[in-house]
C-alpha cells in the first residue's frame, strides 16, 4: 500500500535529492533528515574539530603498525626512560619502549573498549527499555527496579565489584563496563517507547496482526535510535574514563598490554625523574574523552529541536 | 494529607524493593567468584576435614535461599565479616577509614560549590561573552580528565617540583598519630586539641587532592548552575521586575538565584554522592587512608568481605542521599507540597 505522489520534476545531483520539498520515498526521507542533521553539525565548530580528533584516534589505531612496526612491547634496554627527543618524540619507558609506539596500540584498545561495550550496551538498553515502555504494567515495574538498583551505584564502583568478582582482564573490564552502563540506556528507551507507544501507526500495525515483538523491533526501536546513539556518544566519555581508572588500578588490560590507563600507572614509579611517562597517556585519555564529551554535545544540539 | 501518607509509603516501599534489590545483588556478586572461598581462608594445603568444617562455618552448605537470608541478616547488622588482608573486622576497618574520606570529600564539595554556583550564575548572566565560553571549557576539560591523573600532575607541580604542598598521606610522618581520634576527622581533632602545627600541616596534604575532587565537581555544579539560570532568565516575571525598576543584579540574586536553589540542593548532593566515586582512585594516588583506597587495597588482594561491604555501602549511600534530596525537594519547593 503505497501512496504514490505526483512525481516531482528530478533535479540533477545528488545535492538536489537529498533537498527536495517532497520526497518520494522513505529513504530518500530518512537520508534527507540525516543529511539536514549532518549539515546543522558543520557548523559547529567544536563537534567538527572532536570529529576530527577521533578520526585522527582510528586513523592512528588503524596506522599503529606502520607508526610502531617493532609494536608495542620492543624493548631496547640501553634506551631507558629517555626523554621526548626527534627520535623517540614522547620519549621511552623504564622498558626502553617507545612511548608513541605504545600509545598507538593503546588507541586500538581504548576503541575496541569503547566499540564493545556500545555494541553490547545499545542492544540490552534498547531491548529492556522499549519491552519495559511498551508493555508498561506488572512489566515495566520489575525491569525498571533492577534499572534502578543499577543505576543506584557510581558506574566506577559497580564496575569495581564486578571485576572484582569476575577477576582482573580486559575481556572482564569490558563486561563489568557494559554492566554498568546499560541502565541509562534502558532509561531512554523507555521514555521514548512511551511518546510513540499510543501513536496511530502503532494502533495500525497492530490492526493488521503485527506481534508485539515485530512493533517494538521494526517500529519502535527505529524510533529511539537516534537519542541512544546520541546518549550512547555522551557516555564514552564517562566509559573511557572508567577503563583508564580500571587500567590504572591494574584490573583492567595486564601487562604489557599498552593499555592507557595501566601506562600511566607504571608511571607513577618515575614521577619525578621521567614526567612524560604519566603525563603523555594521561593526555591522550583527556584528549579522546573530551572529544567524546564535545561530539556528543554537537548532536545533541543537532538533534534537540529545542536548541534551535 | 492521606495523599502524603501514601506517598510516603510508596516511597518507602520503593525504598525497601531498591535496597533488598541491592543486597540480592552483591550477595550475586560474591558468588560469582571464580575462586574458592574456602581455599581463600585455610590455603592449598589444608585437608578434607578443615575444608569441610570452614565450607560449613562459612554456611556454604546450605541452600542458597537460606545463604541469602543469612546474608541479608548478617548486612543489615553491621556484620560485614573479616577482612583478611587486614585482619580486622570490616566494620571495624571502615569506621576507621570512613572519616578520612567524608573530611576529603566535604572539603572538595566545598571547594566546588564555592566555584561552582558562582562561575555558573556568572555564565548564564553574560552568556555567550568569552567568560560564558572559558567557564564551559575549563568545566569541559573537568570532566573530561581523569582524576587520577590529575592528581599525578598536580603531586609533580606542586609538591616536588614547586614543594607548596604536603605529600602523599594526610600527615607528615612525625604528625601521625600525634592527635587524640576525637571525630576521625584531622583537621577538627587538631582544633579540637588546640594544635596549630598538626592542622597545618593536615591543611597542607588535604589541599591537593580535595582541590582537584573538588574541580571535578565544581564542572559538574557550574554546568547545571547555568543552565537552571538560563531557564530562570528567560522567564517573563524577570522581565516584569525588570520594569518595576528592580536593579539587574537584584532581580539575579532576589528571584532568578532563589528559584534554582530547590534544583541546586539536588545537585549538590549527587555531586557529593559522585564524590565517593572520585575518592576510589584519588585516594589512591594520594594514598589517603580513607574508604576508596581500602577498597581497592581489598580488590587486589581479592578479599570479597571487604569489597562488597565498600559497595553495599556506597549504594546505601547513593539511595539515602536521593531519599534525602527527594524529601528536601518537598520541603524547599512550595509548588510540590
Amino acid at each position: 500500500m503505497s501512496i504514490t505522489h505526483p512525481a516531482p520534476a528530478p533535479a540533477p545531483g545528488l545535492q538536489a535529492w537529498l533537498t527536495a520539498d517532497v520526497t518520494t520515498s522513505p529513504r530518500q526521507a530518512s537520508l534527507q533528515r540525516f543529511y539536514y542533521g549532518w549539515r546543522r553539525l558543520r557548523g559547529n565548530p567544536t563537534a567538527m574539530i572532536a570529529l576530527g580528533a577521533l578520526a585522527a584516534l582510528v586513523a592512528v589505531a588503524a596506522l599503529a603498525p606502520v607508526i610502531a612496526p617493532g609494536g608495542y612491547d620492543d624493548q631496547d634496554l640501553a634506551a631507558r626512560l629517555l626523554p621526548p627527543s626527534l627520535m623517540h618524540p614522547f620519549g621511552t619507558d623504564d622498558l626502553g619502549r617507545d612511548i608513541l609506539a605504545r600509545l598507538a596500540w593503546g588507541a586500538r584498545i581504548t576503541l575496541m573498549i569503547a566499540t564493545l561495550v556500545a555494541v553490547i550496551v545499545a542492544p540490552v538498553g534498547l531491548l529492556v527499555g522499549t519491552t519495559a515502555g511498551y508493555f508498561g504494567g506488572w512489566v515495566d515495574a520489575v525491569l525498571m527496579r533492577i534499572n534502578d538498583i543499577f543505576l543506584s551505584f557510581p558506574s566506577l564502583i559497580l564496575a569495581l565489584g564486578f571485576v572484582a568478582a569476575l577477576g582482573p582482564g580486559i575481556r572482564n573490564a569490558i563486561i563489568a563496563i557494559a554492566l554498568t552502563a546499560w541502565p541509562p540506556i534502558a532509561r531512554l528507551a523507555r521514555a521514548e517507547t512511551l511518546t510513540v507507544r499510543n501513536a496511530d501507526y502503532i494502533a495500525a500495525v497492530r490492526i493488521q496482526g503485527g506481534s508485539a515483538l515485530r512493533i517494538i523491533t521494526r517500529h519502535i526501536v527505529p524510533m529511539c535510535l537516534p537519542s541512544v546513539i546520541v546518549r550512547i556518544t555522551l557516555n564514552m566519555a564517562g566509559i573511557i574514563l572508567t577503563a583508564a581508572g580500571l587500567g590504572f588500578l591494574g584490573l583492567g588490560a595486564q601487562p604489557p598490554m599498552p593499555e592507557w590507563g595501566s601506562m600511566l600507572s607504571a608511571g607513577r614509579s618515575h614521577l619525578t625523574g621521567a614526567w612524560w611517562l604519566s603525563t603523555v597517556p594521561g593526555l591522550a585519555i583527556l584528549a579522546t574523552s573530551l572529544a567524546f564529551n564535545l561530539l556528543g554535545d554537537g548532536l545533541r544540539d543537532v538533534l534537540d529541536p529545542r536548541s534551535e | 494529607m492521606a495523599r502524603g501518607i501514601l506517598g510516603a509509603a510508596r516511597q518507602a516501599g520503593s525504598v525497601l524493593v531498591t535496597l533488598a534489590g541491592l543486597l540480592a545483588l552483591t550477595f550475586f556478586m560474591g558468588r560469582m567468584l571464580p575462586t574458592d572461598p574456602v581455599l581463600a581462608i585455610i590455603g592449598q594445603q589444608a585437608d578434607q576435614a578443615a575444608y569441610d568444617m570452614v565450607h560449613h562455618q562459612l554456611g556454604l552448605d546450605r541452600p542458597l535461599p537460606v545463604q541469602f537470608a543469612l546474608y541479608v541478616r548478617a548486612m543489615l547488622t553491621g556484620d560485614f565479616g573479616d577482612a583478611l588482608f587486614t585482619g580486622h573486622r570490616v566494620a571495624a576497618d571502615l569506621s576507621r577509614a570512613f572519616p578520612a574520606t567524608i573530611e576529603l570529600a566535604s572539603l572538595a564539595i566545598l571547594i566546588g560549590v564555592g566555584l561552582g554556583v558562582p562561575l555558573g550564575v556568572l555564565a548564564a548572566v553574560y552568556r555567550g561573552t568569552l567568560f560564558d565560553h572559558a567557564t564551559r571549557v575549563i568545566g569541559l576539560v573537568g570532566y573530561s580528565s581523569p582524576t587520577f591523573w590529575l592528581g599525578l600532575m598536580g603531586l609533580i607541580l606542586f609538591y616536588s617540583t614547586l614543594g607548596w604542598v604536603g605529600g602523599p598521606g594526610r600527615l607528615d610522618v612525625g604528625f601521625i598519630d600525634s592527635i587524640e581520634p576525637h571525630t576521625g576527622l584531622l583537621l577538627v581533632d587538631a582544633l579540637w586539641d588546640g594544635d596549630p602545627d598538626v592542622f597545618w600541616n593536615a591543611v597542607s596534604h588535604i589541599v591537593l587532592p580535595a582541590s582537584i575532587l573538588g574541580y571535578a565537581s565544581m564542572a559538574y555544579i557550574s554546568r547545571m548552575t547555568r543552565s537552571f539560570m538560563l531557564e530562570q532568565l528567560a522567564q517573563e516575571y524577570i522581565v516584569a521586575a525588570r520594569i518595576k525598576g528592580m536593579s539587574r543584579w537584584a532581580v539575579i540574586r532576589r528571584h532568578a538565584f532563589r528559584n534554582i536553589l530547590v534544583q541546586l540542593v539536588t545537585v549538590v548532593a549527587l555531586a557529593y554522592a559522585f564524590l565517593l566515586e572520585g575518592a576510589v582512585l584519588t585516594e589512591t594516588v594520594f594514598a589517603w587512608p580513607g574508604f576508596g583506597r581500602y577498597l581497592t587495597a581489598g580488590l587486589l588482594a581479592g578479599d570479597m568481605n571487604a569489597v562488597l561491604a565498600c559497595v553495599l555501602i556506597v549504594g546505601v549511600i547513593f539511595i539515602g542521599l536521593n531519599l534525602l534530596t527527594d524529601r528536601l525537594y518537598r520541603v524547599l519547593d512550595p509548588r510540590t507540597r
